[in-house]
């Protein structure tokens, strides 16, 4: 039982000081690469370097995501500092022969960069050469199952200073100055909502940490609830303790349950070493933490609607004001932020506001976390400061669009987001510039378009996305987005009529203004944005000029006639060595001959 | 006039009690806030939510069953169709959209001839699109029951099929 500041602070000085085993080997456990069984690849070596009486100098362990989902599953051999990627099961022995006995770096198995050169560590990957982490410090660092190593880097450090140390005010004033604001879509500033629900004079009052994470395509929450889950629990006693709540509530979606597993272990365990619970450290404050499971419903992430959905309601969204600082949780006063801005607190009460506000642009402190995936070679999570262009993150880090293909635009906020295109990547990314270039940060994630992606389309299952979550409540919304999504889906059957673009527009407009919640109000976000860079293409399907069919390209057909055998529909013609031809009313665009094709001969419409 | 008695009687009892002392911690202001965890577990337990279901747990909880069935079908993780022995659903979260997931899913229900969210005529599998499942780093994803496979192809997703088709018939 950790009693007391001083308790905390032995305890971490004695497990500073441990001598670490010869070796460590820390396997990735992100989502990622538990899906191409590094679960197995870390159960196989631990029995191995048992079997083997290596034990005794070499420890194996999991970690949270290594950030670079798109190489797992990776490991990571410490102190000598060597990742490795894209592992199978049969690697594990050669790892264990030639790095963990011999000694030495099994090079074939290192990350291949761009130049074919390997790259042995984070140092030599580009990837992770412009990163800055705060909110995500501790993933691939730390087991997550283990308080111990949380302690070690620091943990429940910010939580013991706060509440043994600060008075509520001076820990809302750090916050403030720190420039954070809410990582959730919002933007508002944090420190003034604790200020504002430590002022709301109530018997009982509520934290929220939403882990609802409802755009799809981002997973930076996943992440570092599977990875830190210590980081967010400490965040939230921080939070309790600053506006005066003793009850905390983390709500997390239904389809993340098994990922939060590590946060069910980390709250079992903080509450056993006294970190949680009853007068935590000796002083007279107590807070304690539940989990609500949501079940399907992108709306539950509206923080209103999310209050109704932890009551057992349906959750639908209710106006604000009153905000859920004045009347939330059972109709009292309750704070809701964002799991990455949680994550962000700890640091902030260590180093101190000013360290924080030098980071960023002027109006947006400190780092974001984008999740970077779609038509992009190096997919995964991106820390960097605020202020980070489009270019660096797409390029140098993303490492560009892959097959050679050019780069079309890219989509950010998600649903409620919008498209940036060529002409803003030298943009520098923060909340009002993305609010100005008609998108929105939204949670972050950062979905990649290559030129062969058919822009309506993508409106259209952002469309369908929003009109498909719609809660009904309000009319604009629910028939709105329908109708939007109707429009789209005629255009794209080649049934439409320039008059629909307008349609398209004042529709838009309309379902912005008038509804409820920010579900609605940012729905037609996609569509205004995708009309106002690529008019173009809407028009190609409004004066009905899209190419459907595909074409066979005459310079480069060798006439093998693989096409043609594998057209479903018969519609393509042509003597073996002769160049084929595709009949293009009768082609369905199944893509089948180009896929055939050996020589790339089949141009896609 | 006489009071309708639920007709329980298609329920497995042993099972219904299962439920019943799922629900019984509940107490208080807890009982009525907890329908959705008690949902969860029905769902769990007898695999969908069918009308007497619902109105079993409406009159355990003391709520309206127009209450609770309008819970139900707000969130889409409620059923109230059976489902097959095994869930395969599409990853339809953006980054797997963009990969062509869309496709999958069409190639999917073709080859098990049925439709989204509907139980094959084998009993075999549901087959349903999802919302992003936070492993967009291997799109486009398909899970079937707890298994993630990532970077499907179409080819692949035939063998996914018969992979499962042949497990559950052992
Ligand atoms: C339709 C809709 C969906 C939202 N989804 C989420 C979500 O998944 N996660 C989240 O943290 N915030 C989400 N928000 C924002 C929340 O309402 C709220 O602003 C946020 O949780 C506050 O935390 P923050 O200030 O730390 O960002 C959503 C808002 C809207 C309008
Ligand atoms: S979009 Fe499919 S896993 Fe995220």
């Amino acid at each position: 039982m950790i009693r007391s500041y001083d308790d905390l602070q032995n305890r971490r000085a004695t497990l500073q000081t441990q001598k670490p085993k010869r070796l460590e080997v820390i396997v990735c456990a992100g989502t990622s690469c538990l899906s191409s069984d590094s679960d197995i690849i870390l159960d196989m070596l631990q029995k191995d370097v048992l079997d083997r009486g290596l034990d005794i100098e070499v420890e194996v362990v999991k970690s949270g995501c290594f950030l670079f989902c798109g190489q797992g599953p990776m490991l990571k051999v410490m102190p000598d500092d060597v990742i490795y990627v894209q592992l199978t099961l049969k690697d594990v022995n050669r790892i264990i022969e030639e790095h963990i006995i011999k000694g030495n770096i099994v090079t074939d198995l290192l990350y291949e960069r761009d130049d074919k050169k390997r790259a042995k560590n984070e140092s030599d990957t580009p990837y992770y050469k412009k990163q800055r982490r705060i909110a995500l410090r501790n993933l691939g660092i730390i087991n997550p199952d283990s308080l111990d190593d949380y302690l070690e880097y620091n943990g429940y450090e910010a939580m013991a200073r706060a509440i043994t140390k600060m008075t509520p005010e001076d820990v809302i004033e750090v916050v403030k100055t720190s420039g954070l604001r809410g990582r959730g879509g919002g933007g508002f500033p944090t420190g003034l909502k604790w200020k504002f629900t430590r002022a709301t004079k109530s018997d009982e009052k509520y934290v929220i940490c939403n882990a609802d994470e409802g755009d799809p395509g981002a997973f930076m929450d996943r992440s570092i609830m599977e990875g830190d889950p210590h980081s967010i629990i400490e965040a939230m006693i921080i939070n309790g303790y600053a506006v005066g709540a003793n009850n905390g509530l983390i709500y997390i979606r239904a389809e993340y349950e098994i990922a939060a597993k590590p946060l069910f272990k980390a709250l079992i365990d903080a509450r056993e070493a006294g970190l949680l619970g009853k007068e935590i450290l000796g002083t007279d404050f107590s807070f304690d933490i539940e989990v609500k499971l949501g079940a399907g419903a992108f709306v539950c992430g509206e923080e209103t609607a999310l209050i109704h959905s932890m009551e057992g309601k349906r959750g639908e969204p209710t106006t604000k004001p009153p905000f859920p600082s004045e009347v939330g949780f059972r109709g009292k006063p309750s704070n809701v932020n964002n799991v990455e801005t949680y994550a962000n607190i700890p640091p902030i009460l260590v180093h101190g506001a000013d360290w924080f506000n030098k980071i960023g642009t002027k109006n947006s402190k400190g780092t974001k976390v984008f999740a970077l995936a779609g038509n992009i070679e190096n997919i995964g999570l991106v820390e960097v400061p605020m202020g980070t262009t489009f270019r660096e993150i797409i390029y140098d880090i993303g490492g560009g669009i892959p097959n050679g293909k050019k780069f079309k635009a890219v989509q950010i906020g998600g649903p409620s987001g919008g498209v940036v295109t060529e002409k803003d990547l030298d943009m520098e990314i923060d909340y009002d510039s993305l609010q100005q270039a008609g998108s929105m940060m939204g949670s972050g994630g950062m979905i990649v378009m290559d030129e062969d992606t058919d822009i309506v389309e993508i409106a259209k299952f952002y469309l369908d996305f929003t009109q498909d979550e719609s809660c009904g409540k309000c009319t604009p919304c629910r028939i709105g987005t329908k109708r939007l999504y109707e429009i789209l889906e005629k255009l794209t059957n080649m049934e439409g009529t320039p008059h629909d673009l307008e349609l398209l527009e004042t529709l838009s407009e309309n379902v912005k203004n008038a509804s409820l919640c920010g579900l609605g109000q940012s729905a037609p976000n996609p569509v205004l944005s995708t009309l106002k860079h690529f008019r173009d293409e809407y028009e190609d399907y409004a004066y009905r000029r899209k190419r459907t069919a595909y074409v066979v390209d005459g310079q480069k057909c060798i006439g093998c006639t693989k096409c043609a055998r594998v057209c479903p529909v018969d519609c393509i013609a042509g003597k073996p060595r002769e160049v084929h031809v595709i009949t293009e009313s009768d082609c369905i665009a199944c893509g089948a001959c180009y896929d055939a094709c050996p020589v790339d001969a089949i141009i896609k419409p | 006039m006489k009071k309708a008695v639920l007709d329980m009687s298609q329920f497995d009892q042993n099972k219904l009690n299962e439920l019943d002392a799922f629900i019984e911690q509940y107490e208080g202001e807890n009982k009525k806030e907890s329908l959705i965890p008690v949902l969860y577990q029905a769902q769990k337990i007898f695999g969908y939510l069918p009308h007497n279901l619902q109105r079993h747990i409406a009159l355990k909880l003391a709520l309206p069953s127009a209450h609770v069935n309008g819970v139900v079908t707000f969130y889409s993780y409620f059923s109230e169709k059976p489902v097959g022995k095994n869930t395969l659903s599409v990853c339809m979260g953006t980054a797997c959209f963009v990969k062509g997931a869309d496709k999958l899913l069409d190639k999917a229900l073709g080859i098990t001839q049925s439709k989204r969210n509907e139980i094959t005529e084998d009993g075999q599998f549901t087959i349903k699109d999802v919302r992003c499942i936070g492993a967009c780093g291997l799109a486009p994803v398909v899970t079937v029951n707890d298994k993630v496979y990532g970077k499907v192809s179409e080819k692949e997703i035939d063998d996914i099929i018969a992979k499962h088709q042949e497990e559950t018939h052992d």
